[in-house]
């Protein structure tokens, strides 16, 4: 025999522990690099949600969710005489959630389409011009998107900055995510699923509607929760689209305002500094609770 | 009744799947009713294709091409409409695959629900209870039908799919390797069902497990590179095949 097991090599086998001295020393350096990292990353994050905490808490009441902000001259008084600045943000915090449901209702059906088309002709080259597509629109910067939808919608639709406007700019951030959220959920389904379906004798329309996507639910969900929490703190496209707007408005063509645009003002207002970590606490809050309600539902995947 | 004994004629049919690329050549058999036919074979030689060519399910796949004819009773199953083939030529997997959102009633009468035919309460929960009687599993899964039947072992969930599969009241039933994700006791008991069902249904089996062939099968194939190389009376196949190629397999010299 001219070539030997490497296996059963006993020359080779008796070289290998040599190289290994230290091994344990390297693997302990290693453990504590990371863990000093991984430490100091959650730091940052009980940081942020602390700072906030402490410097939002005090205005948090029940004006904060039911008053619009107050005046310069109001919080100047305020302020001066020590007491907590009146009002609060309803107008941002109902604005933002209309922004939502309609940058939803646009996104959400339309992501989910794209994403069934990709799934189901994931091999074709028209899916794949698609899919790059996608991800090229996920890496256009949002006050870009804000200038487009500018163009599009302000300009040329409703003639002045509105809901309509700004939810248009939102769905065009949501949309990459879901749409590749929902063909990641799709592909996690075995096949034998959809064989199952398709043995008996089900048309093909209802195999999607009625196994395919109640099957990943949970995952359809998790996409569609991630994606609302990523937008709901956009601030620049929503600048050059939806403006702001001091009152309560639930007209679709005239502007509205959101939880980060009134922290926008807030900061460039020197008498209403402490109405921005209040803001910041609520919209954080807000994201936090989305967050974790996805990861919820993502737990109770089934598959 | 049909008194005719042959359910099933398949004429000449060539399966490819790339242009010239075959994995079932120029087969013909007619499949008896009420029994079950086994078709075994080594790996690849197209068996699973030919079994899923009876009810169309090997169209998914792509760029495939069929030639040649299956007949069911009188009727080429390739003028049929797929919806209607699959109605009366139902499918069990080689892994149990019960639908995960359903519970095991209406995984049961799935076939009904998906395409959308409704059936009156009483009606539903007869054919619910024939079919999981049918399969055994009635005693096992009566106190909750209404449950999802992710806590169903493997074997009870095999059973499901063919109690879903009977529920359609098919003619034919085809099974992909049924127990090959089972253990021995689960598979036992699917293997005496089968038995049971050839009484009113007819049954072609795919397996890789010679033994099962023997034991539970009336007539077998053999089948090698596309080709089928023997088919006949399993007795006949096991104790005295005609050809080298069947002999080799059986006796375990390859394969």
């Amino acid at each position: 025999m001219d070539k030997t097991n490497i296996l059963l090599d006993k020359k080779r086998t008796e070289i290998i522990p040599d190289s290994f001295i230290g091994r344990n020393a390297r693997n302990r350096l290693f453990l504590g690099v990371v863990i000093f990292f991984s430490v100091l990353t959650i730091s940052m994050v009980f940081l942020i949600i602390g700072t906030m905490l402490f410097k939002g808490y005090h205005q948090i009441n029940w004006a904060f969710f039911s008053q619009t902000p107050p005046n310069t001259f109001e919080a100047m008084m305020a302020k001066s005489s020590g007491n907590i600045i009146p009002g609060g943000i309803v107008n941002g915090i109902l604005g933002s959630l209309y922004l939502v449901v309609i940058a939803s209702l646009i996104a959400i059906p339309l992501g989910l389409l794209i994403g069934i088309y990709l799934y189901e002709n994931s091999s074709k080259k028209y899916a794949g011009v698609i899919r790059d597509i996608t991800d090229i629109l996920q890496g256009v910067p949002s006050i870009v998107i804000g200038l487009i939808v500018y163009l599009w919608v302000v300009v040329n639709v409703t003639k002045g900055y509105s809901v309509l406007a700004g939810s248009v700019a939102l769905a065009l951030m949501m949309l990459p995510l879901i749409i590749r959220s929902t063909e990641e959920s799709l592909k996690m389904i075995p096949d034998t699923l959809k064989e199952a379906a398709i043995a008996l004798g089900t048309p093909y329309y209802k195999v999607i509607l009625r196994v395919l996507i109640p099957t990943s639910f949970t995952g359809l969900m998790t996409g569609i929760l991630l994606a609302i929490s990523r937008i709901l703190g956009e601030t620049a496209p929503l600048m050059l689209t939806t403006l702001g707007n001091p009152a309560i408005n639930w007209n679709i063509t005239k502007p509205v305002g959101a939880v980060p645009l009134l922290i926008w003002q807030f900061y460039n207002d020197p008498n209403m500094v402490d109405l921005i970590w209040s803001s910041s606490l609520f919209l954080m809050g807000f994201v936090l609770i989305l967050n974790l309600l996805s990861k919820w539902i993502g737990a109770r995947r089934r598959i | 009744m049909n008194t005719d004994p042959s359910i099933l004629s398949i004429e000449n049919l060539s399966i490819a799947y790339d242009k010239d690329k075959l994995a079932v050549k120029n087969v013909s058999a007619t499949i008896k009713k009420n029994a079950i036919t086994a078709i075994m074979g080594p790996s690849g030689c197209g068996k699973t294709t030919l079994l899923r060519a009876i009810n169309r399910m090997h169209e998914l796949y792509p760029n495939i091409s069929t030639e040649g004819k299956i007949k069911l009773y009188d009727e080429n199953i390739y003028d049929m409409s797929t919806i209607k083939l699959r109605r009366k030529v139902g499918m069990v997997f080689q892994r149990p695959n019960p639908f995960p959102t359903l519970s095991i009633y209406e995984n049961v009468i799935a076939g009904y629900k998906l395409n959308g035919i409704n059936l009156k309460r009483s009606e539903r929960d007869e054919i619910v209870e024939t079919s999981l009687k049918n399969v055994a599993l009635w005693e096992e899964v009566k106190n909750s039908l209404h449950k999802k039947g992710n806590f169903l072992s493997g074997g009870q969930q095999q059973r499901l799919c063919i109690a879903r599969t009977l529920a359609f009241k098919p003619d034919v039933i085809l099974l992909d390797e049924p127990t090959s994700a089972l253990d021995p006791i689960a598979t036992a008991k699917i293997e005496d069902l089968l038995v049971d069902l050839k009484q009113n249904y007819t049954i072609v089996l795919v397996t890789h497990n010679m033994t099962q062939a023997a034991r539970i099968s009336d007539n077998s194939m053999y089948m090698y590179l596309g080709e089928l190389i023997e088919y006949d009376e399993t007795t006949q196949i096991f104790t005295n095949p005609k050809h080298t190629s069947t002999q080799n397999y059986i006796t375990g010299r390859f394969g």
